[in-house]
């Protein structure tokens, strides 16, 4: 007999399997995965004993290639290209961090640019978290309805900056283009047209009964886990814990609106499980209109968007960490700077990567079908997750 | 607690373990530690009713060059919200640093990736395998001195 039939079967991790158990691998070509995620599940039956995520599939040395550019201006189509559902904020956090070891202040008009934009890209990912969340466990028309409206806003990014996904808009010091004219308008146009769209979204999925027995009790997060995993975003709101960062550890001009930090209140089930994660989302997407149409009032008409974009970027030596609140959760950059015209070191903290690490720790007990609701509901961008 | 009362604490209970205090003139007030005191700093930091830093905001491994290798670890108090930053150094031929995963579980991916990425072995650590490069990649990316190799797993690299 070869020696490998007897050998006692392991996982990676090198636990030994039981006679009962078995290993499942769920990705990368897995269509619940959204991306390439390798889970290695530890099965017996139906009940999922054990989860082993394997990432790194998408990995493109985002820090390497950041080392190696010429100035700091070329690192942001990089970190467009990391959370490529939300580039808009990516590019915030990079320029927010460089700004920071700069000591530069941005003009007034560009501070509201940012505001809208960077709202306007957290509603397009937040719906197609939540299509893309109903597709996962069976519900397709929400998937086109949201799509639908995301077209809406990829437009009003076109006009803007010719880009419909990865958009190098937002530059350190500035943005790359003033608004179009019009914008404002077509902004509020949409705004108008975008809100009883959630009330259809939420008659349509959100209190649907079988939307709630799939969901609804699943995967719970209780708040301390959150927090000594370090989720953030939606993942720790939905945990009930009350915190964003764009209230409570201030940057741009967020103080300057009224808006409401949602979190999950265990509705349909318990406080943390993924019913509570979704709907933090949908709720988010309102008080995000809600910050986009305060903008769109008060955002000064005249103003060079360019008039503080350095010509040459030398940080003195030093390192800053900056975070800022992305649609998945608290992106953050660590940067050192040698006063050299390129960084030194780059990281990046990514919101996914670290929400993605308490995957084994929600989804064990549950059905291997809970799974796909799970690892939707964490809502993971895997370029983001592997750099 | 500011900065300055904090480090002050940190001092006093830990005396020489803490190398280095920098609160003005940086972006990030930093402290300093030992390797060898790292995990003892950390639960007390974590656990005192004063300071409360529960939520690891990133770690960081680092290259600083000269034979010289560094972890960064940025810390932020729900409760108390505020913050420090922590740094330690090793040598490069012997990098080995204690592994806090115990203390924030977040750590454990972040330093998978510094282990990877960097080279840093953190010692303790329950599961120090790769995660973002291949499990027989040649090297650790990150390092200042890393040439990438021509070939991988006799597939010419193309470029």
């Amino acid at each position: 007999m070869p020696e490998t039939l007897t050998a006692p079967l392991k996982t990676s991790t090198g636990r030994l399997l039981r006679t009962e158990e078995m290993v499942i691998n769920m990705g990368p070509q897995h269509p619940s995965t959204h991306g390439v995620l390798r889970l290695e599940l530890v099965v017996e039956g139906e009940i999922v004993v054990d989860v082993i995520p394997h990432i790194g599939y998408l990995h493109r040395c985002f820090e390497k290639h950041a080392e190696h550019m010429t100035n700091y201006q070329q690192v942001i189509p990089y970190c467009d290209r990391m959370d490529y559902l939300a580039s808009m904020n990516m590019d915030w956090g990079y320029a927010l961090a460089v700004e920071k070891l700069l000591g530069l202040q941005v003009p007034e008009r560009v501070e509201y640019i940012r505001v809208i934009m960077g709202e306007l890209q957290r509603i397009a990912s937040h719906l197609i978290a939540l299509g893309t969340y109903g597709l996962d466990v069976g519900a397709f028309t929400p998937f086109l309805f949201c799509f639908r409206d995301r077209e809406g806003i990829l437009d009003l990014f076109e006009t803007t900056c010719g880009a419909r996904l990865l958009y190098n808009y937002i530059w350190v010091g500035g943005v790359s283009h003033d608004l179009p004219p019009g914008f404002v308008e077509k902004a509020k146009a949409f705004c108008k047209y975008f809100r009883p769209n959630i009330k259809e979204l939420n008659d349509l999925l959100t209190y649907n009964e079988i939307f709630i027995k799939r969901t609804a009790n699943i995967g719970v997060l209780p708040a301390d886990v959150a927090i000594a995993y370090g989720c953030s975003g939606p993942m720790l709101r939905g945990s009930g814990v009350n915190f964003d960062l764009r209230r409570d550890d201030p940057y741009s001009i967020y103080d300057r609106f009224n808006w409401e930090v949602q979190v999950g209140k265990g509705e349909m089930g318990t406080v943390g499980d993924c019913w509570d994660r979704y709907m933090v989302r949908v709720r988010e997407m309102e008080q995000s209109l809600n910050i986009i149409e305060q903008a769109l009032e008060q955002i000064p008409t005249e103003g060079d968007v360019q008039s503080a974009v350095p010509k040459k970027i030398r940080p003195p030596v030093g390192d800053v960490y900056v975070r800022s609140e992305s649609p998945r959760g608290e992106i953050g950059f660590y940067i050192i700077s040698d006063g050299s015209t390129s960084p030194y070191r780059v990281k990046a903290r990514s919101p996914a990567f670290v929400n993605l690490s308490v995957l084994p720790e929600i989804s064990k007990g549950y059905m291997i079908a809970d799974m796909i609701a799970i690892v939707g509901s964490v809502d993971i961008v895997l370029g983001e997750v592997d750099r | 607690m500011t900065p300055q009362e904090l480090s002050e604490k940190l001092k006093t209970k830990f005396g020489k373990a803490v190398i280095e205090v920098k609160i003005n003139g940086v972006l990030n007030p930093y402290v300093k530690v030992f390797p060898a005191k790292l995990k003892d700093v950390a639960f007390f930091l974590r656990d005192d009713a004063d300071l409360q830093f529960d939520y690891l905001m990133c770690l960081s491994g680092i290259d600083y060059g000269k034979g010289t290798l560094g972890v960064v670890y940025h810390l932020f108090s729900m409760s108390k919200r505020h913050k420090i930053t922590v740094k330690v150094e090793v040598p490069v031929d012997k990098p080995e640093v204690p592994s806090v995963t115990e203390v924030w579980h977040s750590a454990n991916w972040h330093e998978r990736e510094a282990y990877d990425l960097v080279g840093i072995v953190f010692t303790g650590h329950p599961d120090l395998r790769r995660i973002l490069c291949p499990d027989d990649y040649p090297g650790h990316p990150l390092r200042k001195d890393f040439k990438v190799p021509e070939f991988y797993q006799g597939m010419k690299v193309p470029y």
